[in-house]
């Protein structure tokens, strides 16, 4: 048991060993506040801040868009419809099957409806696909929470004379926590995601400023770098990896963070 | 055995079942009740005066249909689909199941206090304050003294006024179950339901929500369910008898306990069946 754990738990140090050696030597200023000039991808002057703008753009409407169609879902699931009910059960299966469903099939699906709504490649692609990505996500990880509620939460509220309206956002608040995890998991899904957005959100030299841009990412950005064969961008690739990298954290312990402060008091 | 009874009822005569209270204004009037969950007969034909400002258990053995009646009160059944209920319920003289019936203002009337005490997720002075909130009370101080006034009332004021902010979820099972008291007092109601209220509290803290009753009752018309005999001829004033989803039997503590009419009353007091 200690084995695996040491095995596991080194690897995972050996991934942060190289990103950081490779990675933070070329990681600088103009890296991360510029976005590339001519020959970037040859060495030349210039930054990533188009694929991380683009990532933040892209996650940031994903999971707004996501939270507005799970969090009604899982009440549904869990508090209108019976505890021991057929089609939740039915409906909790085919989240878990679309929670396995690999990325670049949800990119190819995206794909097609992008194509039915006559879209191009842009952000407006890119979220659909990256909503898609990780609405199971949320869905199953609220879930977890919610069944945990108890129906005496539900008529306590409402033997007090609370509309429904109030009851949902007590139950919203009793949830918080169940949210911000959810939200937590699926920003790390959906931004490391390079496969959802390949074919819909397209890769481009300058931040979008409309949704039917189309938008870089910081996956597509390090899969790109990493298969020049410059080696100075090749490390740049890395850099971008430790960028992606850092995010990911400094969301995770903000989520933490206030998840926290919420789930403390105050109506 | 100790009996609390108003002094009122025990000099009079043997009552006649049913119509003990005509005298008294009566918040809750049952009329041919019937409830169905899916096909099964859950409720059958109950009629009964719930006395005011007094104590009344409804006891009788599991699944006679105790609780299912209770909940009918202030219609914890709307949410189930395949529950149908026939039959007439007054509360304050207005037919709660009629149709159009707004349901809000009928379930602030009553305060409940479920079998196991669930808190909002708020603090303390949130839960106590959460009910005079929805219903358009406004201000902090004013707020802060209903809370303060209804944590008071059920005792728990001293114990939590240093940690008034703290969530609600720390205190004791004890100490929420009367948390809850008060948050059902804090809406003003006229009738406080219990459902097993004590049943899953340690014996001194069930023993502090019993007197908590007792001392309500002056104010409040309280109906219990209960599932201990003890409980119920501890505090009970009036006593309904419930077996198999049929009234058996309802008059004073004292008569249902000491001059049961029924046979089955009389089996089940005696420990017959439980």
């Amino acid at each position: 048991m200690i084995g695996s754990t040491m095995l596991i738990l080194s690897v995972l140090l050996y991934i942060l060993y190289v990103i950081m050696s490779r990675g933070l030597p070329s990681l600088s200023w103009k890296m991360i506040s510029q976005i590339p000039s001519g020959g970037f991808y040859l060495g030349k002057e210039g930054g990533i801040l188009n694929a991380i703008m683009g990532s933040l753009y892209l996650i940031f409407f994903s999971v707004v868009i996501s939270l507005m169609i799970s969090v009604p879902v899982v009440m549904y699931l869990n508090f209108t419809l019976r505890r021991k009910s057929r089609f939740a059960a039915f409906a909790r299966l085919t989240f878990d099957v679309l929670f396995g469903i690999p990325s670049i099939v949800y990119g190819a699906f995206g794909f097609t409806v992008m194509i039915y709504l006559g879209l191009q490649a842009s952000l407006l692609g890119g979220i659909i696909a990256v909503s898609l990505l990780i609405i199971p996500v949320m869905i199953r990880s609220i879930d977890e929470v919610a069944i945990l509620i108890p129906i005496e939460l539900v008529e306590a509220t409402k033997s007090l004379g609370a509309t429904n309206y109030e009851t949902i956002k007590v139950i919203i608040r009793q949830l918080l926590p169940g949210i911000s995890t959810a939200v937590l998991l699926s920003v790390g899904r959906g931004i490391g995601d390079a496969a959802t957005v390949l074919f819909t959100a397209g890769y481009t030299d300058s931040i979008p400023t409309s949704l039917t841009q189309p938008t870089a990412t910081l996956p597509l950005a390090i899969f790109f770098q990493l298969s020049s064969p410059v080696e100075e961008v090749q490390n740049r690739a890395y850099s971008a990896a430790l960028v992606l990298t850092i995010i990911i954290l400094a969301l995770s312990f903000s989520a933490r963070y206030f998840s926290r402060r919420f789930s403390k008091n105050k109506i | 055995m100790e009996l609390i009874i108003s002094p009122s009822i025990t000099d009079q005569q043997k009552p006649k079942v049913m119509n003990i209270s005509h005298s008294h204004k009566s918040h809750i009037v049952v009329r041919n009740l019937n409830l169905y969950i899916q096909d099964h007969h859950i409720l059958k034909d109950i009629n009964l005066i719930i006395p005011d400002k007094s104590i009344t258990c409804i006891i009788g053995p599991s699944g006679c249909g105790k609780t299912t009646l209770l909940r009918t009160f202030n219609r914890l059944h709307d949410d189930s689909v395949d529950i149908k209920i026939s039959g007439k319920l007054f509360v304050d003289g207005e037919d709660i199941y009629a149709k159009g019936t707004e349901v809000t203002h009928i379930r602030k009337k009553m305060g409940l206090l479920a079998q196991r005490p669930c808190s909002l997720p708020m603090s303390i002075i949130d839960n106590v304050a959460y009910g005079p909130r929805i219903h358009g009370i406004r201000g902090r101080r004013k707020l802060y003294e209903i809370a303060r006034h209804q944590l008071m009332a059920v005792g728990l004021w001293d114990e939590v006024k240093d940690r008034l902010k703290s969530p609600a979820s720390k205190l004791s099972i004890g100490q929420q179950q009367r948390l809850c008291l008060a948050r059902g007092l804090a809406v003003e109601p006229e009738i406080i339901l219990g459902d097993e209220a004590t049943s899953a509290l340690d014996p001194i803290s069930s023993k502090t929500i019993e007197e908590l009753f007792v001392t309500i009752k002056d104010k409040y018309t309280v109906v219990l369910v209960t599932h201990t005999l003890r409980q119920a001829k501890r505090i009970a004033d009036y006593v309904a008898f419930m077996y198999m989803g049929e009234l058996i039997e309802f008059g004073t503590a004292d008569q249902v306990f000491n001059h049961p009419k029924n046979k089955l009353t009389q089996e089940y007091i005696n420990g017959g069946f439980s």
